[in-house]
């Protein structure tokens, strides 16, 4: 059960209650029966709330404070995780985890963002926020993939890179850069998956691959609602209408050409069946991997630097 | 996140202050003195009295830095598509109307090829004046052009930076315009050809977190403005104000982000200095 409940999902939620209190009396028939038909309810509600789901509904998802995070997606997709710590520069930013780890039988280098579930936990990883740090642990953990010729997978799932003073400090702008700059030409292959919001250079920062996937209720763009909101309507007040404007969903990517596939969640979002979005998300990351590792590594370098060049929309 | 609400701001803020005017006589906001346009050109729109370098564009950077007469421009034409068909509280495709016919340009950079002392570059050079000079597909395919003519013919490739950062009404298509760039530099690179990167008043957001932090050699004009997130975002977040010179050139010398800081009229010398360097195989060495 959700600890929080977004408007859209109240009805629905509010019903699969009913259903619980109703199942201590199943026993009895005519209530047996009114379960039955209250679950056909629910999943009339389900299809026809989530068909219709706005683009900010659709961040809200992006957000919800249950959906599964990297460390999740680890935990419920893989095995053998060995954990890695800090750029060997500066200090370990928790904003960014990584390591070693199998799904299945094949070993990968796994990275992403990491966000807090309370405060105490959000103030721990900086809310998903790396700082320059972070960009650089990601570089050094995607060498050691390419010395013992492991694929990478990347989640991404931040609000932006930390806009702080020390960020700016150490380069913030120069490790976003690096990075994309290295990732271009790792001679390994590199499966990126945005499994929650993909804020900006912040999330790009880990984004450069051969196969771009999205989980149906992320979202992926150069700035947030809000924030678009605030510069272009000069309020706050509007992100809805910048999400629209925006066309940041999963859908949308793919039709701009931006990403390669769409990655179906559980009825309701992540959140409701994090181990089914797991197994979902597992089962196409070893598609894709399985899929890369028949190309030789000049090839699918070549098509990664095709791949990007590729996009953008320019008359004349 | 927000960088892009950091570089509109310097866009509220820095361009009127340093964009040089239409008018014979200008102020310099930093000291005071009264510059006439024939001294204000032939000091590269610098003031002679206390050095601060006044925002110009891709063709004063041109006829500053290469040899007379060399350029020769491409795709200069090219200009958005407005992929999103995007709408706030103006069409986005009247916004670039606008800047079209208030800058006679066609969108933020212009790219081309030329000479430096008889050597062979080229050149992108940004534009501020069009929309903050931020990156969106345009921008993108012609830096990604202008790195594509340098690996071809093995030429040296400089790109002048002058950006608010990304073109947020692209939407993601202009945030992929840095992995788009930074992917064709890492091909560059890889076929040994040299890139100097200047970085001008303001270089932020997205430009700065792609190709401008990726030059071989990064040289920085006086007293810019460099950084990814703005300066107003990051009082925010810290709720402190920020030391005198933060995100500045010389902050950026000094926490070893830039190569050098050169002034304007010193800029021909010096990245023809650099192409002499990049050009030459010492005896002995193998690549
Ligand atoms: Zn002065």
């Amino acid at each position: 059960m959700a600890k929080m409940v977004l408007d859209f999902e109240k009805p629905i939620i509010e019903l699969e209650q009913k259903i619980e209190e109703m199942r201590r009396y199943a026993g009895n028939p005519d209530i047996a029966a009114e379960i039955v038909k209250i679950e056909v309810r629910v999943n009339q509600l389900q299809q026809t709330i989530y068909a219709g789901l706005t683009r900010w509904q659709k961040v809200q998802l992006a957000r919800h404070p249950d959906r599964p995070y990297t460390l999740d997606y680890i935990s419920l997709m893989t095995k053998d995780f060995v954990e890695l710590h800090g750029d060997r520069s500066f200090r370990d930013d928790h904003a960014i985890v990584g390591g070693f780890a199998r799904l299945d039988d094949v070993a990968v280098m796994i990275i992403g963002h990491q966000k807090g579930r309370d405060t105490k936990s959000n103030v721990y990883r900086n809310f998903g926020m790396p700082n320059p740090e972070g960009y650089r642990k990601a570089l050094r953990l995607m060498k050691l993939a390419e010395k013992f010729r492991m694929p990478v997978v990347t989640l991404l799932d931040t609000p932006g890179a930390y806009p702080g003073l020390e960020a700016e400090e150490r380069g913030q702008a120069e490790a976003i850069a690096r990075n994309l700059f290295e990732m271009a030409r790792l001679r390994v292959p590199i499966v990126v998956a945005i499994i929650g919001e993909g804020a900006s250079g912040g999330a790009l920062g880990l984004g450069v691959g051969d196969r771009i996937l999205m989980m149906e209720n992320s979202w992926y763009s150069v700035i947030s609602p809000e924030s678009c909101s605030s510069i272009l309507w000069r309020s706050w007040e509007f992100k809805e209408q910048a999400a629209e404007a925006l066309q940041l969903t999963a859908p949308d990517l793919k039709k701009q050409g931006i990403i390669d596939d769409i990655v179906p969640e559980p009825k309701g979002g992540a959140h409701r069946n994090p181990e089914q979005a797991a197994r979902v998300l597992k089962e196409t990351l070893l598609q894709e991997l399985k899929a890369l590792a028949k190309v030789k590594p000049e090839k699918f370098l070549e098509r990664r630097i095709e791949k990007f060049s590729k996009m953008g929309v320019w008359v004349g | 996140m927000a960088w892009f609400k950091r570089s509109k701001e310097n866009i509220a803020s820095e361009t009127q202050k340093k964009e040089v005017p239409d008018g014979l006589w200008t102020k310099c906001e930093q000291c005071g003195e009264i510059i006439h346009r024939t001294e204000l050109e032939k000091s590269q729109f610098t003031c002679a009295k206390c050095g601060a370098h006044f925002r110009i564009g891709s063709k004063e950077y041109v006829g500053i830095i290469l040899d007379e007469g060399s350029f020769k421009e491409y795709d200069r034409r090219m200009r958005s598509g407005d992929p999103l068909k995007f709408v706030d509280t103006k069409r986005y495709r009247d916004r670039v109307s606008e800047a079209m016919k208030k800058s006679k340009l066609h969108d933020a950079v212009c790219w081309g090829t030329g000479t430096i002392e008889k050597q062979p570059i080229v050149l992108a050079a940004m534009d501020f004046s069009f929309i903050g000079g931020s990156m969106g597909s345009v921008v993108g395919e012609k830096i990604g052009r202008a790195i594509d003519k340098a690996f071809k013919t093995k030429t040296t490739l400089l790109i002048i930076s002058s950006s608010g950062g990304a073109r947020m009404m692209e939407g993601a298509l202009s945030l992929m315009q840095m992995a788009k760039t930074s992917a064709k530099l890492a091909r560059l690179a890889e076929a040994g050809v040299g890139f100097v990167s200047l970085l001008t008043d303001p270089t932020t957001g997205g430009v700065t977190a792609s190709y401008a932090m990726l030059g071989d050699v990064i040289i920085a004009e006086p007293g810019a403005l460099i950084g990814f997130a703005g300066p107003r975002v990051i009082k925010q977040t810290i709720g402190k104000d920020l030391p005198p010179g933060f995100q500045r050139s010389e902050f950026l010398l000094e926490h070893g982000f830039v190569d050098m800081i050169v002034h304007r009229k010193d800029l021909h010398a010096e990245i023809s200095r650099l192409v002499r360097y990049f050009s030459t195989r010492s005896p002995g060495s193998h690549r």
